[in-house]
């Protein structure tokens, strides 16, 4: 193989590599569930671009890898040096240099996406908040007059306190408005994660975790704990809706309908037949009709 | 035989060398209190690959579970005790000893040294291990069941014991931890103390192994890192057993600090399993392409070069936690940066591999598919350090895949290729070649259908640890559970051939890879002592390309 072969060999292979590369990183975006954030936007660019990098590094180390495999095989028996080069310092420095600038890049890209999201990052907030910064992002809310709900977590059911004092177990919220969640948990740890939403926060107990984004597609989408809250964890999930200013009114004026279902409490009094059946004691689930009758985050606002 | 004594006396045959030989193989003492770091070694190897098979089957039955979206196959707290016990069963009981066991085995021979520095504390070391194991799995037979809080076992979760019984599976996950953790320890001060003393005469530092480097950054951190999960294991069992309060949020207690704590060490254990898959990576991918290790000095400073970088990583863990935003930055930064002695091993992988003299036996297999799946790991692994993205997969499974492609895809899969290496070491008899790369195949084909899926799953926003789920995520969970399947299959084939082998197999000579490193030296298996003179070492290591090692019956002389 001639030494021109191998050099047009090699960058048809770059160009190759590229070009998928930035393929993937446009695909990446399919991967994803529905953006229904201010904040999923931002994600998955973030998510686009380091499936760009990735793939560069990971075709060309692939790339040599499998190119080394088909061609560079020994022949039976023959056990000598394969070849002569111990260490190349320019090239060590190199290997050392590039990824360094990579991964300060992707740190940096990050960050400039973190800062960007919307609420000011999906950030904790407590509620006692004395940063400027976070004043000031107290201020842009007041500017935009939020909506606050307060949410319950508890074994294994989630409760929603809106302003009027309607408490229900379905997460409804107004599309295209700041909306801030007061977090808290009875018992254990939980996490409030909607995948189209694409932020996820632990909720404390005894502590009070302020929580804000902007929905803004309508849509009906699935709030699922996202923290191991024990026996029926997989069952901790209410729905949400995001709709336009007057359905959310509508259905705030509406009289609250909580016999809605709650499936731990379901399926605790209601077990069904499994293949088999440890008899290990659980937590027993918070009853439906039990909902948490106050809750002082809202108090706090 | 005649009696060829003047005397008419008859002794038994030549008593003295042969007999003596014939005892040292006697299977028996693998059940003893034995010193050899040899026979310990074996030990670790064999009690670590049945916590393996029995962690498998657990794993088995979840993926059964989730095969379909119902919680149908076992009850909900059954299910939450078959994850946590089966996390905590790999990390402590398989990846951690079986790395002990083959370490146990290879750093005294890979330095020219007798044995450990302190061979007493090494069977104690061994011994708590099969102790620490039978209390874990035989939680499940406690009426209150095996702990079910996950392998981080977080508080408050962990601290709620439905059973109201004061003897209960958490207790035991606890214990089980604090033994295990003991014996870590243990084994960390005998390491560091071998490998800083016992060295042979001319094997100065940058003449070690990789594997040897590897192994004395991992064992320091061990001591380093481990104190801080013995002693909050034990700040949980106060609050469990005795009524604290550190982490019981209710009465003043953080359950933050818990997270903290654990991660503290949890995280910096993540290399001390890799390090020394790194280092099995680094012995058999010059052994079997005939090349000296390229950038040998540059990867052993980045190996050392872990034991402060992974101080410092921890709470990108708890990136969804209560940790206010400055943390959330500063550890995405410091996340981020671990690529970088990562990459460079990576990186001298495959320059060592570029135009060489590939031999495709079944280690290098397992360590070339090995190294191919931990780049994919390392990828998924800095996108999860980007802060904002882990907001969204955090908790997801995700995060599994990227794990278990770290977990199973590069530190099983090098331990299998570790195994099959110095297997004609270890019992003095070869493999056989063909169902080791069956074995291969099934597992590297497996562990890809086993594991790929969880990301698209992930990414998709499927939460982890749930025994049901919504029935959108059913197609790739059947791919994953299939995949499952196959990896137990996969394991057969590496029993029989062990098995097989040990009594049947062709006998082994000293050297049968044509291998660089003390170890291939001596006999095939090594005499009590593992030399018989200590080798005088005046030679780079990896020192391949010397005729010595490029004729079969030169480096077998």
């Amino acid at each position: 193989m001639s030494r021109t072969f191998e050099y047009i060999a090699i960058a048809l292979g770059v160009v190759a590599i590229v070009v998928t590369s930035y393929g993937l990183g446009k695909l990446s975006y399919s991967w994803m569930p529905l953006e229904a954030s201010t904040d999923a936007r931002e994600i998955d660019h973030l998510f686009s671009f380091l499936v760009t990098m990735g793939s560069v590094i990971f075709l060309v180390v692939m790339g040599m890898l499998i190119y080394s495999l088909i061609f560079n095989r020994a022949a039976p028996g023959d056990y000598t040096e394969g070849h002569a080069f111990r260490h190349n310092w320019k090239l060590e420095v190199v290997w050392l240099v590039v990824p360094t600038l990579l991964v300060l890049w992707i740190g940096i890209y990050s960050f400039n996406i973190y800062v960007r999201m919307d609420v000011a990052g999906p950030k904790e907030l407590l509620a006692s908040a004395s940063q400027p910064k976070d004043l000031e992002v107290a201020a842009t809310n007041t500017n935009q007059a939020l909506v606050t709900i307060g949410v319950v977590a508890k074994q294994w059911a989630w409760d929603f306190h809106y302003p009027d004092g309607k408490i229900d177990r379905e997460l409804h919220l107004p599309v295209d408005r700041r909306v801030r969640l007061m977090l808290q948990s009875e018992d254990v740890l939980h996490g409030f994660y909607v995948p189209e939403f694409r932020i996820k926060q632990d909720i404390i107990p005894t502590r009070d975790i302020a929580f804000q984004f902007i929905p803004n597609r309508v849509g009906k989408y699935k709030l699922h704990d996202s923290q191991l809250s024990g026996t029926y964890f997989a069952l901790m999930e209410a729905d949400v809706y995001v709709e336009t200013q007057e359905d959310y009114q509508q259905w705030l004026a509406r009289e609250s309908d909580n016999a809605a279902r709650n499936l731990a409490a379901l399926e605790y009094t209601n077990p069904h037949e499994r293949v088999f059946d440890s008899h290990y004691p659980t937590v027993v689930p918070a009853r439906s009709e039990e909902i948490t009758a106050s809750n002082d985050a809202i108090a706090k606002n | 035989m005649p009696n060829n004594l003047v005397h008419g006396v008859t002794l038994p045959e030549s008593e003295s060398k042969h007999t003596l030989a014939e005892s040292e193989k006697n299977w028996r003492r693998y059940f003893t209190f034995n010193t050899d770091h040899k026979v310990i070694g074996v030990q670790y190897l064999v009690t670590a690959f049945t916590f393996f098979l029995i962690g498998g089957l657990l794993a088995m039955i979840v993926r059964a579970e989730l095969i379909t979206p119902a919680s149908d196959l076992v009850d909900r707290p059954f299910y939450n005790s078959l994850f946590t016990i089966h996390g905590t069963v790999m990390i402590f009981l398989w990846i951690i000893p079986s790395i002990a066991g083959l370490s146990n085995y290879v750093v005294p021979l890979a330095i020219g040294a007798k044995d450990m520095a302190f061979p007493k504390l090494n069977a104690i070391g061994f011994w708590l291990v099969p102790v620490g194991g039978i209390v874990l799995i035989s939680s499940f037979f406690l009426p209150g069941g095996a702990a079910q809080a996950g392998w981080w076992n977080y508080p408050p979760l962990s601290l709620q014991n439905p059973s109201g019984n004061i003897i209960n599976g958490e207790l035991f996950w606890i214990l089980s931890i604090v033994i295990l953790g003991i014996s870590s320890i243990m084994t960390a001060v005998n390491f560091v103390t071998t490998i800083v003393w016992l060295r042979a005469p001319g094997m100065t530092y940058f003449r070690l192994p990789i594997l040897v480097w590897a192994t004395l950054t991992a064992q320091l951190m061990q001591l380093i890192y481990l104190p801080a999960l013995t002693g909050v294991a034990l700040m949980l069992l106060a609050d469990l057993t005795l009524g604290a309060n550190f982490f019981r949020p209710t009465a003043q207690g953080d359950p933050v600090l818990y997270q903290h704590l654990f991660w503290f060490y949890s995280h910096p254990t993540v290399y001390v399993w890799v390090l020394p898959i790194f280092g099995i990576f680094s012995e058999i991918i010059p052994a079997f392409t005939r090349n000296p290790l390229f950038g040998y000095r540059s990867v052993a400073l980045a190996t050392i070069s872990f034991v402060p970088i992974t101080g410092f990583v921890w709470a990108h863990h708890m990136f969804a936690s209560g940790t206010p935003e400055w943390l959330r930055i500063l550890f995405m930064f410091s996340t981020e940066l671990v690529a970088i002695p990562t990459g460079i091993k990576v990186f001298a992988w495959t320059a060592t591999i570029w135009k060489s003299k590939l031999h495709l036996e079944t280690p290098m297999l397992f360590a070339m598919g090995g190294v191919m799946m931990f780049l994919f790991a390392g990828i998924t692994g800095v996108m999860l350090g980007a802060m904002p993205f882990d907001l969204h997969v955090n908790n997801t499974y995700f995060i599994v895949g990227h794990f278990h492609y770290i977990v199973y895809n590069t530190i099983t899969m090098a331990l299998f290729g570790g195994i099959y290496y110095w297997f004609p070491k270890i019992s003095g008899r070869m493999y056989l070649e063909g169902l080791g790369k069956l074995h291969f195949w099934l597992t590297f084909i497996g562990a890809n259908l086993c594991f790929f899926p969880m990301f698209p799953l992930g990414l998709q926003g499927m939460v982890r640890r749930i025994s049901s789920y919504d029935p959108q995520y059913v197609d790739w969970n059947i791919l994953a559970s299939l995949g499952s399947f196959l990896l137990g299959v996969s394991i057969l084939p590496f029993i029989a051939n062990i098995a097989f082998s040990w009594l049947q197999g062709k006998k082994a000579t000293k050297n049968p890879w044509l291998a660089t490193g003390l170890e291939w030296t001596t006999s095939s298996p090594p005499p009590k002592e593992n030399f018989e003179e200590i080798p005088v070492v005046d030679f780079p290591p990896y020192d391949y390309g010397r005729d010595k090692y490029s004729h079969p019956h030169l480096a077998n002389r």
